[in-house]
């Protein structure tokens, strides 16, 4: 069991978000933020499709060798005083993490941001075992506060409005004068800071994620802009870093390749503000520093995945571009994917954790325009998997039966030309007749899912075979074969 | 079995090895004995003045504000002068870094403080253990001399910077440290700072100081001055 997952609803969830008329006004946005961000920090580094594929190499070098540099990482980890659990799915990472807290008698527990926490639904978890979990990413805060999840991977709260955060922070921040301003957007994010300095200082244990592991050093990284991780795993008695296995790299100077691709797919930034590499628990004679340090690997389904087609989406870093570039999540937003991953990634990665059979509607969720793909970091072919996941899907029988039937119907045409030229021939010319000229139906019978949101392009009379038989007649009266020039220099 | 095991298996079968194959374990310890620099930007790759003056142009990206002095002596005077010239009180933290403890503090009004922060301070200053050219960022080490709460907590964080510590990229931090023998094993913490906190979770819009310091302060000593 992990988080709540209503993706085998993926229809009904993206009708709902398609009338949301707030939801539609943020995602509006999407087109001027960060894909153009992303688009300037890229074209302003020569040397960045050169790290793209180094990026991609480092990662398939990794996972060639994975079992050999986790033993590697356990063993530099240990070495500097940290240690490592290994959790098989997600109710095994939640048990050691709450059996880790409870040892320590901890009341408070801060958090970074972590999608692995997500994934396994680690809140709920500490909760009912009387542990406090307390979000730090404001992004996390906010959705915390309103008992929600993520609606992107890098921008938690990216579905919501100012407006809409004030309000939250009026219900919740009750020990503050009600009558205080919060109608610019920083006053809110002074109130956040305000708030949370308390529990950053209270706090027990902290707990982060982890943007990549280093095999040499047995080193985590965090990759932050405002210092929540920082302060969340400094300050606490214990540090607990959440990381799934293709976190790994081998060596600092290949997370170095990593991070030069990560900040500008992401976010357009050349670095992020905050880049921490953390190794093992605070030293004799340091000032500060958490007294241990314990990092938690998560398999759940992810070994599986190695030696398939799917190892490729183990390459993914986490940065959102695929997401940020989508049609689908643009006209959608993230929570309509219904489990932890959204976009193009999360339709990849989402089948392959949780079942075909709860995420097989996810790969459908795309046009296939490529944009994910030429702007993935590690150079992830997400249409290709996402294919896979379609031929998976059909050959389990988990395809719709109108689906189903309906290429039954084309494919029993498409295996008699004649029979299929003269269908498609009837079919253009009754069209067009029924056109009348206007080259377009605003309603057509049997195709109201499609002339409910356009309209339908009507053909002018002549199918494309006609047309291309046609043209190939016209050239060979014209005489010689097509190239015959470029042969006789 | 246990988990460790059944996971390590797993990878195992999955990739159809068994962990034993001699050229695999090679390419392994090969990998990690001779770390690969791959791509390395040449923004960053400059020397004497072009370095600092690339430096300061990719920190004032980020609103890292940069000064030069020419001397260490005159570190305490600017750190005073900047807190004056931003209202901000008289009042420093800072660790036990000897390099900071050997300057003339006494010869300003500045109240200093020693230790780790613990939360109240409002500024702070710490000694960086390299600058880096291609992104304007400081690489700070924690420990006793430079305590990590210094960097996160207070409202305002100073750095110093000796322009002899500035390198081109964050490799050329790794083969320091790897040559003082300071990688094995590293600090606990290895700061890599790129500009004052900020935040875009509100509203999709950039604000600055959102849980770290509001604002970041740069003194890069250079005894050429030549920038």
């Amino acid at each position: 069991m992990t988080a709540a997952i209503t993706s085998p609803a993926f229809r009904e969830n993206a009708h709902q978000a398609l009338e949301d008329k707030q939801l539609q006004a943020v995602l509006g946005t999407m087109r001027t933020g960060f894909s153009v961000k992303r688009a300037e920090a890229a074209a302003a580094l020569p040397e960045f499709e050169a790290l793209r594929d180094s990026a991609r190499d480092i990662k398939n070098h990794t996972l060639a060798h994975l079992d050999l540099y986790l033993e590697q990482y356990e063993a530099k980890v240990t070495a500097s005083g940290g240690h490592v659990h290994y959790a098989r799915d997600a109710a095994e990472a939640r048990r050691i993490v709450a059996d880790i807290c409870r040892d320590l008698g901890a009341k408070t527990v801060t958090k970074g941001k972590s999608m692995i926490s997500e994934e396994i639904g680690l809140n709920d978890h500490l909760e009912r075992e009387g542990f406090t979990p307390v979000e730090t990413d404001l992004g996390e805060y906010i959705i915390q506060l309103r008992h929600e999840t993520p609606s992107h991977i890098i921008a938690p709260a990216f579905h919501l409005s100012a407006a809409q955060v004030e309000q939250d922070f009026r219900r919740v921040h009750t020990q503050l004068p009600p009558e205080r301003d919060l109608s610019e957007p920083v006053s809110l994010l002074n109130e956040a800071r305000q708030m949370l300095r308390q529990h950053f200082l209270a706090a027990d244990v902290g707990i982060t994620g982890a943007n990549f592991l280093i095999a040499e050093t047995g080193t985590s990284v965090i990759v932050t802009n405002e210092g929540n991780g920082d302060l969340t795993q400094t300050l606490p008695k214990a540090h607990i870093v959440l990381a799934s296995l293709e976190k790994l790299v081998p060596t600092l100077d290949d997370c170095a390749q990593m991070l030069r691709v990560l900040a500008r797919s992401a976010t357009g930034q050349d670095s992020s503000v905050y880049t921490t590499f953390s190794t093992g628990p605070r030293r004799a004679g340091d000032a500060d520093g958490p007294g241990a340090y314990h990092v938690v690997l998560l398999d759940n389904g992810r070994t599986g995945m190695l030696g398939t087609s799917f190892q490729e989406m183990l390459r993914c870093i986490r940065c959102g571009a695929c997401m940020n570039h989508c049609p689908v999540y643009q006209a959608v937003g993230g929570h309509a994917y219904g489990w932890t991953y959204p976009g193009p990634m999360g339709s990849v990665l989402t089948p392959s954790l949780i079942g075909v059979e709860k995420g097989g509607h996810l790969p459908n969720a795309s046009t296939f325009c490529g944009r994910c793909e030429s702007v993935c970091p590690v150079r992830i072919p997400l249409p290709k998997l996402m294919r896979h996941w379609r031929e998976k899907e059909f050959e389990r029988h988990l395809t719709p039966a109108t689906t189903r039937s309906g290429l039954a119907l084309w494919g029993f045409f498409a295996r008699r030309p004649w029979l299929y030229r003269q269908a498609t021939r009837l079919g253009a010319a009754t069209l067009a007749l029924a056109a009348r000229g206007r080259g377009k139906f605003a309603a057509l019978p049997f195709a109201s899912g499609w002339t409910q949101g356009r309209d339908f392009p009507a053909p002018e009379g002549r199918t494309f075979q006609a047309m291309w038989a046609a043209e190939a007649g016209k050239r060979r009266r014209a005489g010689g074969k097509p190239g015959a020039k470029e042969q006789n220099p | 079995m246990t988990a460790r095991d059944e996971i390590l298996a797993g990878v195992r079968r999955s990739l159809g090895v068994t962990g034993h194959e001699e050229p695999r374990r090679q390419a392994v310890a090969d990998r990690l004995a001779r770390p690969e620099r791959g791509v390395v930007p040449a923004r960053g790759q400059k020397t004497g003045a072009e370095a600092i003056a690339t430096f300061r142009k990719y920190a004032g990206a980020v609103q890292t504000s940069v000064t030069i002095v020419s001397g260490p002596e005159q570190v305490p005077a600017e750190t005073a002068r900047w807190l004056s010239a931003n209202n901000l009180p008289a009042r420093l933290r800072m660790g036990a870094d000897a390099r900071l403890a050997a300057m003339p503090w006494d010869a300003t009004t500045l109240d200093v403080s020693h230790g780790p922060s613990a939360g109240t301070d409002l500024n702070g200053v710490s000694h960086a253990f390299a600058g880096v050219t291609e992104t304007g960022s400081l690489i700070l080490l924690s420990g006793p001399d430079n305590p990590t709460t210094i960097n996160f907590l207070p409202d305002n964080h100073i750095v110093v910077l000796d322009s002899a510590d500035l390198v081109p990229a964050l490799e050329d931090v790794w083969a320091r440290l790897r040559a003082e023998t300071r990688s094995d094993p590293l600090p606990r913490t290895v700061n890599m700072v790129t500009g004052p906190s900020r935040s875009g979770d509100i509203d999709r819009t950039i604000f600055l100081g959102a849980h770290g310091p509001r604002a970041l302060h740069v003194i890069v000593i250079d005894p050429d001055m030549a920038v």
